[in-house]
């Protein structure tokens, strides 16, 4: 009986991302047009990846530095709003709240990012800026994670701050010392649910660079190059394997970000 | 007055987030001899609906009209792919107990965190080979097979606290689980499934990514794809119908953001919901 309500989702688990996702690993040693047979080529497509194709070893770099420079505008700048918004109460706070979350949900639209790259149109034509408009981008949409921590701020008991206060410490020491660590698995939820989506950053990058991750490469996203591989050039096992090492590079750096947590996040039951 | 100041600091800060918002509408209104020669400029001066009547004939040689009908297509169609599925596999997770269970629920968690380009290039090759290819059945067909995991965790929470003395009283009156799923479960489940409809509705009318990858005729082009004809060209004299349809691209998301915002905000803060 409960298979007949799983029905759909185990075919879509099984069919739609087990299966694809054994046949793009078998296809990660091929060489495939998508026209012809599956060529089995071995390590050839990895080994092109790392030693023959500075382009790809560019476009891990570009992905690298927007992640290192996105993710943490974006989370000084949530948490910085989401501190703001819980001194304000009621409707005020319900209002800011809705207005700078809005941003969340429009910037992921080709209609915004076109809007961005005429703003920002003399940066988008230098390859030393234009990462930096995307980023900018990215932080702008903050709206998300301080809406989590706003929560997260609201969990904390208040009786700990007043005690703090009485007991003479100031605005920093109570945010450094009770809030910032009350609130540290909220910021390593942010943290590890952010640093997953900029990995896998596109629209924006495909947009504001025309398409083809310019000028001279400099905004050439991992997944732009992915999209250039595999469906303009169809090189589908070259893709395929550029797909398998973005997996493990994302689940090597998920699971570094969960063993470093235990040096910062605190559980409220003493671990 | 300290809480005066936070106040003023928040509009300044809102004013700031929203110039891109604001900028877009004023751009999209004005002509492009007055846009080129002041280009970040909020109104300045003659304004035109000129765009918006070139925006609405189209691009491709397809009518803004084909775009938008294609968007509400797909949009829809993946409203209630995921509405329908995701709550049908929720209603196992949650209130049915069976023997895989657990390691079935551990299977769909992890897949919410799973990049699609792993699963991308052989679900192209399928729906290639079955000539699927430029038609809208691959952007609807995963919802109806609740591939976004996401939205069966967010209804599993929800549908676990409903009290389980329902189920019992349902028992007892003789409903078997479809019943139960249908008369008690999924009445009562509607806040999780308005979440998941607007959130559903308003990334499928963003997005792009699988879009641009099965879409190739414009005939069947969504808005985003009809966009995308302006993006290779960089002459300022199709400002006027590409910024008036990047704004009757976000009007529906605006409209669904003022009507629904209380949940969409209370659907991120309580699940984290990336936004």
């Amino acid at each position: 009986m409960p298979y007949l309500f799983l029905g759909p989702w185990l075919l879509g688990a099984i069919g739609l991302t087990v299966a694809p996702m054994v046949v793009s690993l078998y296809l990660s040693f091929t060489d495939y047009d998508l026209f012809n047979e599956p060529k089995w080529v071995g390590l050839d497509n990895y080994a092109r990846l790392f030693g023959d194709d500075p382009r790809y070893l560019h476009s891990v770099g570009v992905t690298l530095r927007y992640v290192a420079w996105s993710v943490p505008l974006k989370l000084v700048l949530a948490l910085a709003v989401a501190l703001l918004l819980n001194s304000l109460r009621g409707k005020g706070q319900a209002f800011f709240r809705s207005a700078f979350y809005a941003p969340s949900l429009l910037g992921a639209s080709v209609g915004l990012a076109l809007a961005w790259r005429a703003i920002f149109d003399t940066w988008v034509d230098t390859p030393d800026h234009a990462l930096v408009t995307i980023v900018l981008l990215a932080a702008w949409q903050f709206g998300a994670p301080m809406v989590i921590f706003l929560a997260g701020l609201q969990q904390i008991p208040r009786d700990l701050l007043d005690a703090a206060a009485v007991d003479g410490a100031g605005w920093w020491r109570r945010l450094w010392s009770i809030t910032l660590p009350m609130l540290s698995p909220v910021l390593f939820f942010n943290v590890v649910l952010e640093t997953i989506h900029a990995f896998q950053a596109f629209t924006q990058a495909f947009v504001v660079s025309g398409g083809r991750g310019g000028p001279a490469d400099s905004t050439l996203f991992y997944t732009l190059y992915l999209y250039e591989r595999g469906f303009t050039e169809f090189r589908m096992g070259y893709a395929s394997a550029m797909a398998w090492v973005l997996l493990v590079a994302i689940a090597l750096i998920t699971a570094v970000l969960f063993r470093t947590s235990r040096y910062w996040v605190f559980y409220g039951d003493g671990r | 007055m300290k809480r005066a100041a936070v106040f003023v600091l928040c509009l300044a800060a809102l004013a700031l987030v929203l110039y891109p918002i604001v900028w877009l509408v004023s751009a999209s209104l004005t002509p492009v001899e007055d846009l080129v020669s002041n280009l970040r400029a909020l109104f300045p001066g003659r304004v035109t609906t000129d765009g918006y009547a070139r925006a609405l004939e189209g691009a491709g040689g397809e009518s803004f009209w084909t775009f938008l009908g294609n968007s509400t297509i797909v949009a829809t169609g993946a409203v209630v792919g995921n509405v329908v599925s995701c709550s049908l596999a929720a209603y196992a997770f949650a209130r049915l107990r069976f023997r895989l269970s657990g390691p079935l629920f551990a299977f769909a968690l992890v897949t919410i965190m799973l990049p699609a380009h792993v699963t991308l290039i052989p679900q192209y090759v399928v729906f290639q080979q079955l000539g699927m290819v430029d038609t809208f059945v691959p952007l609807i067909l995963p919802k109806l097979l609740a591939t976004d995991a996401f939205f069966v965790f967010l209804m599993v929470q929800f549908m676990r606290g409903i009290p389980h003395e329902l189920d019992d009283a349902a028992k007892i009156d003789g409903c078997g689980p479809v019943r139960n799923y249908w008369y008690v479960v999924l009445p009562l489940s509607r806040p999780a499934m308005v979440t998941t409809a607007i959130f559903t509705f308003i990334w499928t009318w963003n997005d792009f990514f699988s879009q641009l990858i099965y879409l190739s005729s414009t005939e069947n082009y969504t808005i985003p794809m009809g966009l995308r004809l302006f993006i290779d060209q960089t002459s300022s004299s199709s400002y006027g119908p590409m910024f008036a349809m990047s704004v009757l691209s976000l009007v529906p998301i605006g409209l669904f953001f003022l009507a629904f915002q209380r949940f969409l905000v209370a659907g991120v803060a309580t699940t984290g919901l990336k936004g």
